[in-house]
């Protein structure tokens, strides 16, 4: 597949989705979390789409793609990882578990490693507050993750992408 | 094949979820299977008592008995042992689920179904209440409901506790100014606060009380449409609401024609995006827009000049969710519980490093140190518990000299301390409060909407002073330069992001000053 074919399919995609949400009143976090889901990220050509047919400056939707933590403009790894690093967790250990997760993937929040699988994150709570340290990995919250879940976890989500491939 | 198949219970809440009880639910069915054993899973939501889960119920003659924490490898054990038959000699055996302690000493009313149902099951909901609040609603002029939510003396569980019949009264008497007349109805369900669940457990436990709370607000202020703005960190919770949305849509409470009324009350989720500050109601109202969330001044309220600039109730999910029990059972009856103007019940949550975390549902007026010593059994860590932060975020740090106060808003706010959301969050004597206060101003610069300097200068300004006193450069200067700093934040704050980080901040100076001392030799440094 070319990169323009592959181009075109996403356009055609992003089309749909914005075709499909754009009638909803304060229809612009529903279109960008549809193009996140679909693209893993919101990419600059789908911006420029957005403005035209909600009638905002690609400025405007810039604003609200920046102001929100969950919007990412450049496409992540193949899997999210976030450590929660709010009040509750600290209590059980999640700043010791935060150091951990960057020593053990070589990455820094908001980085993916070099393989690509994983994109590191931080997070402010996920409601699993008496059971920390929490931790999502893309849809999945794992509670009470120590050093050694945690490797558990990152060794469960390269070998499935090795069964993949 | 015979006899008929027996019911066990495997909860679908985050935290049994996150425990494993996915995974525990398919290899307990074909465990099942395998023995010839007729089994019925349910997966209710979670009772709340996170220690336990997940907690596994088996249905039998004498009521509900649980086993728990249960994993994959006590499938066999327990199978074994008689459990289908609710016997009690395996060591995971927790006798009858309504008789543990945690659960008997609550009071609750809007917890009353969690764990209990099946949370997608209307027929559930409806055997145990449900909707029984809205049919007494349908059949009471718009002021009359109002009137009866006033009375019950509840006050918003959100944070601000406002009276939400005062509020609602408002929003009735507001006059629409766009032609189509409408007015909203939005759920707050973005649960920022560390350390707090409730919400969370409504929605993925008891999904429809919210629903019928959320209809009752629109018959009460004639509102036809509706929002929960749910944060995005919360995917079990948003799966388990848009099931339920669609069963009560396609029996007809929710839609055109609610039950046969002539009423219409439509209702969708939308997604937050990871933002704090959208818990805020007027942010919330600018991101549900399709904007930043930068907070509004006010006035206008939203009650008057709401989403899209029409008259709107804001309500939190635990406002919104006590509702169907106030519109059923009566007024009085929910104003029976608790004391002098915090009426009701208040959800707790107890979190952090503590043994026994998880959703108490009390009247007011119980104390900190009862929560975490008779509910909590102290720390999770067995060390001794030091700091305790209530409210979230932008709460308090409430040392041992202050566990005695009575949980309630004014005996709180009178310390300087705010009761919030009800979440409690414990730490054990190994906590740095330098570095805890560091974090409040960190997490105040990564959420600020940044609309005013104060709080979104200040919070940065604080990082790099506290920094400082805790590299002990010039730790006097930088201590009182901290106090100013906080004070400036106080005064010259639009909302309680800016104006209330520095009540952590100042607590932790306050109440623990040793952790703002120079680290001993052996302390590094
Ligand atoms: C920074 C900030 C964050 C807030 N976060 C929440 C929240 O997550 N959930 C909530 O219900 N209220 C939150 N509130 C309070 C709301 O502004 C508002 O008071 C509440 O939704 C009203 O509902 P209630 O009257 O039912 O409590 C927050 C307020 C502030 C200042
Ligand atoms: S205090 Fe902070 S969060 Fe609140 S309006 Fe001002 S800048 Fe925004
Ligand atoms: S603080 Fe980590 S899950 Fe709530």
């Amino acid at each position: 597949m070319t990169t323009i074919a592959f181009d075109e399919q996403r356009e055609q995609r992003v089309a749909g989705i914005i075709e499909g949400l754009k009638h909803k009143p304060g229809a612009l976090l529903p279109i960008l979390h549809g193009i996140q889901d679909s693209e893993g990220y919101v990419p600059e050509s789908s911006v420029v789409m957005i403005a035209a047919e909600l009638n905002l400056s690609r400025a405007e939707v810039h604003g609200v793609i920046s102001f929100y933590h969950h919007f990412r403009t450049t496409p992540p790894g193949r899997h999210i990882v976030q450590i929660c690093a709010a009040e509750a967790c600290q209590a059980r250990g999640a700043r010791q578990l935060e150091a951990y997760a960057q020593e053990r993937l070589g990455v820094e929040y908001h980085q993916t490693t070099a393989d690509r699988e994983i994109t590191l994150e931080k997070v402010f709570c996920l409601g699993n507050c008496a059971c920390g340290p929490s931790v999502r990995v893309d849809d999945e919250i794992v509670a009470r993750v120590s050093n050694e879940r945690f490797d558990q976890l990152v060794n469960e989500l390269t070998t499935q992408s090795l069964e993949v491939k | 094949m015979t006899g008929t198949s027996v019911k066990v219970f495997i909860p679908r809440d985050t935290t049994s979820l996150a425990l494993g009880a996915e995974q525990l639910a398919a290899e307990f069915t074909a465990a099942a299977e395998q023995r010839n054993d007729h089994v019925q899973i349910v997966r209710n939501g979670s009772r709340g008592l996170f220690w336990l889960e997940p907690m596994v119920e088996v249905e039998t003659p004498a009521g509900r008995v649980g086993y728990g924490p249960v994993t994959c490898a006590d499938i066999d054990s327990l199978l074994e042992q008689g459990m289908l038959k609710g016997e009690q000699a395996h060591p995971l055996s927790l006798g009858l689920a309504e008789e543990i302690p945690y659960l008997k000493k609550q009071q609750r009313l809007t917890f009353a179904r969690a764990g209990i149902t099946d949370p997608v099951s209307l027929d559930d909901y409806q055997q145990h209440d449900g909707f029984a609040g809205l049919r007494n609603a349908l059949a009471m002029s718009a002021q009359d409901i109002v009137d009866a939510v006033k009375a019950s003396g509840l006050r918003g569980r959100g944070g601000a506790a406002f009276p939400t019949g005062i509020k609602w009264q408002t929003v009735l008497d507001a006059v629409p100014t766009d032609l189509s007349g409408q007015k909203y109805i939005v759920c707050n369900a973005d649960e920022g606060d560390s350390g707090t669940f409730a919400d969370r457990m409504v929605m993925e436990a008891d999904p429809y009380m919210l629903i019928e709370g959320m209809t009752i607000a629109g018959l009460a202020v004639g509102a036809t449409q509706g929002y929960i703005y749910l944060r995005s960190e919360y995917p079990v919770a948003h799966q388990i609401l848009n099931e339920a949305i669609a069963k009560a849509e396609a029996a007809g409470f929710l839609g055109h024609n609610i039950c046969g009324s002539g009423h219409a009350f439509q209702l969708e989720v939308r997604l937050g995006a990871e933002a704090y500050i959208c818990g805020e109601e007027t942010s919330l109202l600018e991101s549900l827009e399709g904007k930043r969330g930068l907070v509004r001044a006010k006035p206008p309220l939203p009650a008057i000049e709401g989403l899209f600039g029409q008259p709107t109730v804001v309500n939190n999910v635990l406002s919104l969710a006590a509702i169907p029990f106030i519109m059923d059972k009566g007024a009085q009856a929910y104003a029976d519980f608790g004391m002098g103007r915090s009426l009701g019940t208040l959800p707790f949550q107890l979190a952090g490093n503590i043994k026994r975390g998880g959703l108490i549902e009390l009247a007011f007026g119980l104390t900190l140190r009862e929560l975490i010593e008779d509910f909590g059994e102290g720390t999770f860590s067995g060390r001794p518990a030091r700091a305790v932060q209530v409210g979230g975020p932008l709460g308090a740090y409430m040392p041992e000299s202050q566990w005695d106060t009575p949980l309630d808003y004014e005996a709180f706010s009178a310390i300087g301390a705010v009761l919030g959301h009800g979440g409690v969050v414990v730490f054990d004597d190994t906590v740095d409060m330098s570095e805890q206060a560091r974090f409040s101003m960190e997490f105040c610069v990564a959420e600020s909407c940044g609309k005013c300097t104060p709080c979104r200068i200040g919070s940065t300004r604080g990082v790099e002073v506290i920094d400082r006193i805790r590299n002990n450069e010039n730790r006097e200067a930088n201590l009182e330069l901290l106090g100013d700093l906080c004070d400036t934040m106080i005064d010259g704050s639009l909302c309680a992001m800016g104006g209330m980080t520095p009540f952590p901040v100042q607590s932790a100076v306050k109440y623990f000053p040793e952790d703002f001392e120079p680290k001993t030799a052996d302390g590094g440094v």
